[in-house]
């Protein structure tokens, strides 16, 4: 249902093994063996304690939404939101598969992969069906 | 060393344009500055700093010296989005004070409106080698739904209401209605902004800053030179910045880097938000306004909804009267970046020289409050406590 144009994510030596496993359909973090706090956008240095000692984990790809916005001004409506992952990390993604007024903050959401224009798949969310308003 | 009175703004201009398709943006920058210096009763070749940010044209401090003819002897080019000139005001202090410069120019200029720049998709934004890009881009960021976001997030948290954001834009349209140069001098009501056309939920067009042509220019300098001229004293009595982002994924969209810039400048000022008798505050949009009031310290956390409301930011109405050029809600937006003529409408309060109807009397202490970038991302926050001495 996203009309959009998704811009393409354009992956570097230091990416691309998420969007590696984005195609895959799977949703990596980082996570850091010295603090052990996991971070997003992933880095070659932990953001947090500034470890190299990072490595990949796999995401169970569940959340909730920790805010949103749907934009109006042009175009197809679209929601923009920041979902928090199960593993204690905020990602910027896109709620789909819905009806965009019933989004609320808090609501649990699952990630779905989507095309973007030319490039690797993105995570996007819809909501668990736990989640989805009654009615 | 602190920069506590070291050093005074002694010229400002405000470019009268809202819409400059007859003129260039290099000239722009000049024909700010030029008015700045008149302003200050100094000439062109006083001028040994110059600050400017992203929106110079060129190589920003080398191209503009060039068109501008200038021969410097300190120069910085800063850019954190539009909080950078308040930040320039703080870093010609320190240059002043460290004898790298006596006359320090600002200066800034821009097109968006006859160039038709949507905000948020200039090229520095959107470079693919800036490391968020891959992993924010392709879900259709734009400012206004990022601002959005925090509004949200402010709502759910704390209760705050549409109507209360609306009010921020009824005071900025109490202002605007007395100034000529105001893109938009109709005074509005809270129903107004409430019922105008959703942009992004939960902020109307109404919350939404204008898109202007223009820019802006001030001069900086020290002291002793200042009390040879013949315009009245303003000195920067403190100056904070800061820096907040995404936390590495612990992004927390309830408060701003003012937080943090806020405490240093007060701090360095020796006075509190209590002792303000005006306040220029970055209004991109409704939200920022009251994000930031909070962190500045003029109210608690989360009650900046109550704060803004019943016509408490209105000079001459309410307990703190802000942004009585009308602001970026209703003036004007040069380069969609607000800085710079949030220190100017703070120094014309200073010096008496606002419009009588929202000029505070005996205005000696003021702040002026920037944020640049995104509060939805990241962003810079500088703030400048300037003082009628």
């Amino acid at each position: 249902m996203t009309d959009r144009r998704i811009a393409p994510p354009q992956p570097n030596a230091e990416t691309e093994h998420y969007w590696t496993e984005a195609a895959a359909g799977r949703l990596v973090v980082k996570t850091c063996h010295d603090c052990g706090q996991a971070h997003h956008y992933p880095r070659a240095l932990c953001p947090h304690c500034f470890s190299p000692n990072v490595d990949w984990i796999a995401c169970t790809g569940r959340g909730e939404i920790y805010s949103f916005s749907v934009m109006r001004r042009a175009g197809p409506p679209y929601a923009i939101a920041y979902v928090r992952l199960a593993e204690h990390v905020s990602l910027m993604t896109n709620i789909i598969d819905c009806d965009l007024d019933g989004i609320r903050i808090g609501q649990a959401v699952e990630v779905v992969f989507k095309a973007s224009d030319g490039g690797p798949p993105v995570p996007m969310f819809r909501l668990s069906a736990r989640s989805a308003p009654a009615g | 060393m602190t920069l506590r009175g070291q050093a005074c703004i002694a010229g400002i201009f405000e470019h009268p344009t809202r819409l400059a398709k007859d003129k260039s943006l290099a000239q722009l920058h000049a024909e700010s500055a030029r008015g700045a210096l008149l302003d200050a009763g100094l000439t062109k070749a006083d001028v040994d700093g110059y600050f400017c940010a992203g929106d110079a044209p060129g190589l920003g401090p080398l191209s503009m010296a060039d068109y501008m003819g200038l021969k410097l002897r300190h120069m910085d080019a800063t850019d954190v989005g539009g909080s950078s000139y308040i930040l320039h005001v703080a870093h010609a202090a320190a240059a002043i004070a460290a004898g790298k410069c006596n006359i320090a120019l600002i200066t800034l200029a821009g097109k968006p409106r006859s160039d038709k720049i949507v905000p948020g998709q200039g090229a520095a934004m959107l470079s693919a080698a800036s490391p968020d890009v891959a992993f924010e881009a392709p879900f259709g960021p734009a400012i206004v739904n990022m601002y959005a976001m925090c509004a949200m997030r402010h709502m759910h948290e704390f209760g705050t209401t549409s109507e209360q954001l609306a009010w921020v834009k009824v005071a900025a349209s109490h202002h605007a209605q007395h100034n000529p140069n105001a893109m938009l001098r109709d005074v509005v009501t809270v129903q107004e902004v409430v019922e105008s056309p959703m942009i992004a939920d939960p902020l109307h067009r109404l919350d939404c800053c204008v898109i202007s042509d223009g820019g802006g220019a001030i001069i900086v300098t020290r002291p002793e030179i200042a009390r040879s001229l013949s315009r009245p004293i303003v000195s920067l009595r403190g100056a904070g910045e800061a820096v907040k982002h995404t936390m590495g994924g612990q992004i927390d969209l309830t408060y701003s880097a003012a937080a943090w810039s806020g405490a240093a400048a007060f701090t360095e000022a020796g006075v509190t938000p209590a002792d303000m008798q005006y306040a220029s505050i970055y209004d991109s949009f409704t939200i920022t306004v009251v994000m930031q009031l909070e962190d500045l310290g003029f109210c608690a956390k989360g009650s900046g909804g109550a704060f803004v409301a019943d016509g408490n930011l209105i000079s001459s109405v309410g307990r703190l009267p802000f942004n009585t050029d009308g602001g970026g809600l209703c003036s004007n937006h040069p380069a969609n970046r607000g800085g710079l003529t949030k220190v100017i409408e703070a120094v014309r309060q200073l010096r008496g020289e606002a419009h009588p109807a929202v000029q505070v009397p005996s205005c000696a202490l003021a702040v002026a409050h920037g944020t640049g970038g995104s509060l939805g991302t990241r962003h810079a926050s500088a703030t400048a406590i300037l003082e009628r001495v």
